[in-house]
């Protein structure tokens, strides 16, 4: 079973990854095999670099998890996609999936993230240090909503 | 000066042991070379041609007196004696050892520095005026808006894996010194219909490969949605700009692919769900940054008598009243000065300055100047608040440790990204270029007659010592491995910014200085009585500048 961190532990995964061909109601599902069911209730997404999230909006409180892929860890596109969903009110689980690095986590946590799959299972226990790495930051973030400015003493 | 709280002090001393722990998991093997790279970039270490580099981090150009010190021990410690200073208002430091570099960030730490994001695709330092606070054509100070723009984009957790660099720039005066219109992001303080100051946002500026000048995407925008807006822009940017090639990544060829208007819409539209959200500035939060730049406590002095008698000092040893003339500025208060501490002196790598430079400019700043120092784009140093009685001592001073080269925005106050003597991505040295012009132009008077001249020297297209807005710029090229020097012309800096021209053919290493030669020699030739060489060049256009310097040797 792949592993992946989850509210702050390392747990093992109960969903099926996202795959071209025949993927059932257990596996993530691409954007395109999403967007074919007629029925999304319940059934989790993965979008990758260059899909944005528009077209989940209306369909939100339906969907009990949403997958980011990052297939290189320097394409930052998903850090944008992961705020907007929990902006619009995304309440599910938003995972991080794929090469992403010990180092990035407390900014991916920032973003609204809350689980965390590392194609590198070795690096499993570093990412769950990573995601202490920082305890104040300066801007509004979705763990944090208010900026610095506003709570500074 | 910005001066930090537990909070402040508390992100940094938390980047400084996260870099520790990278550093440590990259010398183990953990961390491979690729996946190390971006991370170090954005505590500003490169891997150079010799050694690592490590550019440190100068919010705005603005120092302190304690600061330049810890500079000084650095370079003393844990370098060759040297630091150089950058045209983004940086300081550079060329060997240091990547083992020592958290030592280094842990010491800058202690006199609240760092290097984060001074390299890497993400938010870089933002930069303005050097004359800020002090410059007499200013509306309104800029450099709380820098700082806030610095929180800001510190660790911004959306914005740390762009497609490219992106570089913000705010200016509040009527000329423009920190070249707004050549950035991803200026920002202008300007006065509305009712006299209301905000900010005027340009976008999709940049020099590079394919400079542009930026364009205009909000005439004036209260100031308290800056922060908001900004975070729309670069939310556009980080989404739709291209990540497929590097040299088509910057946000300039975002705006032109989509065109200004569609870019601005897709901005409003993003800043509708941002709009006053809890990252709209709160007025308590403006007077905040607003009181780390206050006045210093400035003497009441008159400011005619001062001038009387400056001028008669410099009656009395003109070299220092030569001084005076080309290398201080009028201060907005009477009775001070603002005085440029020369970098470029005749054999210097443009912008070096040694740790004993630095430890003397500290003290002097303390003594002459409330302890405060300036780092400029042109690559000099500046103090800003000095007595114009006490100029003559500290010229002395100046003068002694050859700081005082009175050349400042002349010919040979050459702008010089490090190229190839330092830059593993140089197509060519700039260095020994600058330094052959600088020997060859060594004639003050001849200097003067020139009238202000910017001269440009970038080692390759990615433009450091930003030739395209040079009114004469030098890019190095490689041509079948050879190293040649293309040379433009008519570019500027200032609000009529303009891409400078490519004037032909380049030409060899050897061959720079008479080929400058050549270009003045047709300006003073053409020049109307008063014309400075970018208003000649302007009037005349480049083919008189072409013929002349291609033409056969009779
Ligand atoms: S312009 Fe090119 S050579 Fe010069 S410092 Fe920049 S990257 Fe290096």
């Amino acid at each position: 079973m792949p592993r992946l961190i989850k509210h702050g532990a390392i747990v093992e995964d109960d969903w099926l990854p996202a795959q071209e061909d025949g993927a059932g109601d257990a596996h993530i599902l691409t954007l395109e095999q999403w967007t074919q069911r007629a029925d999304k209730q319940g059934l989790a997404v993965q979008l990758e670099p260059g899909q944005a999230p528009s077209p989940l909006f209306d369909v939100l409180q339906e969907i009990p998890l949403v997958a980011i892929n990052f297939p290189v860890f320097t394409d930052g596109r998903g850090f944008s996609y992961g705020r907007e969903l929990r902006e619009r009110g995304f309440a599910g689980e938003l995972r991080a999936c794929g090469h992403i690095l010990p180092d990035q986590m407390t900014y991916l946590r920032r973003c609204g993230f809350d689980a965390f799959q590392l194609a590198d299972e070795s690096r499993l226990e570093e990412a769950l240090a990573g995601l202490a790495d920082f305890d104040e930051y300066y801007q509004a973030s979705i763990d944090q909503p208010l900026p610095l400015f506003r709570r500074r003493g | 000066m910005y001066v930090y709280d537990e909070y402040d002090q508390r992100i940094v001393d938390q980047r400084v042991t996260q870099f520790r722990g990278q550093t440590e998991r990259f010398l183990a093997g953990k961390l491979t070379e690729a996946e190390f790279l971006p991370l170090r970039l954005q505590n500003g270490l490169y891997i150079q041609r010799l050694a690592p580099m490590l550019r440190i981090a100068v919010p705005y150009g603005l120092l302190s007196s304690n600061k330049l010190r810890k500079l000084a021990h650095i370079t003393r410690v844990y370098d060759k004696g040297y630091a150089h200073v950058s045209t983004r208002q940086n300081i550079q430091l060329n060997w240091p050892r990547l083992e020592e570099v958290p030592d280094i960030l842990a010491d800058l730490a202690s006199v609240q520095m760092h290097a984060i994001q001074t390299s890497g695709n993400c938010i870089r330092n933002t930069t303005t005026d050097q004359y800020a606070g002090v410059a007499t054509d200013e509306l309104e100070d800029p450099r709380p808006y820098c700082e806030i723009i610095r929180q800001w984009s510190t660790l911004h957790p959306e914005f740390a894996f762009l497609p490219r660099k992106f570089k913000i720039a705010v200016c509040g005066t009527t000329e423009d010194r920190a070249a707004i219109y050549a950035h991803d992001i200026g920002v202008e303080l300007v006065a509305n219909a009712s006299g209301e100051i905000g900010c005027k946002i340009l976008a999709g500026g940049g020099l590079g490969r394919t400079p542009v000048i930026g364009a205009v995407i909000c005439e004036w925008l209260d100031k308290k949605h800056l922060l908001t807006y900004l975070e729309a822009i670069l939310r556009v940017y980080n989404q739709n700009g291209r990540r497929d090639n590097k040299f088509k990544a910057r946000i300039k060829i975002l705006v032109k692919a989509m065109g200004v208007d569609a870019f601005r819409e897709a901005v409003e539209q993003e800043w509708a769900a941002l709009k006053d959200g809890p990252s709209t500035l709160t007025e308590q939060e403006i007077e905040r940054a607003k009181s780390f730049f206050t006045d210093p406590p400035y003497v009441a002095l008159d400011g005619d008598a001062a001038g009387e008698s400056l001028r008669l000092q410099g009656e009395q040893d003109p070299i220092f009243g030569n001084w005076v003339r080309r290398n201080t500025l009028e201060h907005r208060v009477p009775g001070y000065r603002i005085v440029n501490v020369s970098l470029k002196a005749t054999g210097f790598a443009p912008g070096d300055i040694t740790d004993s430079q630095l430890d003397l400019v500290a003290e002097l700043a303390d003594l002459y100047s409330f302890g405060e120092v300036r780092t400029t784009h042109q690559q000099n140093l500046v103090l800003a608040d000095v007595q114009a009685d006490q100029l003559y001592a500290l010229w002395q001073r100046l003068q002694a440790a050859g700081l005082a080269t009175p050349n400042h925005g002349y010919l040979t106050d050459i702008i010089c990204c490090p190229g190839g003597d330092y830059c593993s991505l140089a197509n060519a040295k700039s260095i020994p270029v600058a330094e052959a012009i600088q020997a060859r132009f060594d004639d003050l008077d001849y200097l003067y007659d020139l009238g202000p001249i910017e001269l440009n020297i970038s080692g390759c297209m990615n433009a450091c010592g930003h030739h395209h807005i040079g009114h004469i710029g030098i890019l190095g090229v490689d041509k079948k491995g050879q190293e040649f020097y293309q040379v433009c012309l008519g570019g500027s800096q200032a609000k009529d910014a303009s891409i400078g021209k490519i004037l032909g053919p380049s030409f060899s290493q050897e061959d720079m200085p008479g080929i400058i030669e050549r270009i003045l020699q047709t300006y003073l030739d053409l020049r109307d009585e008063e014309e400075t060489f970018l208003d000649t060049y302007r009037r005349v256009g480049i083919e008189p500048f072409k013929e002349r310097v291609y033409a056969k040797a009779d």
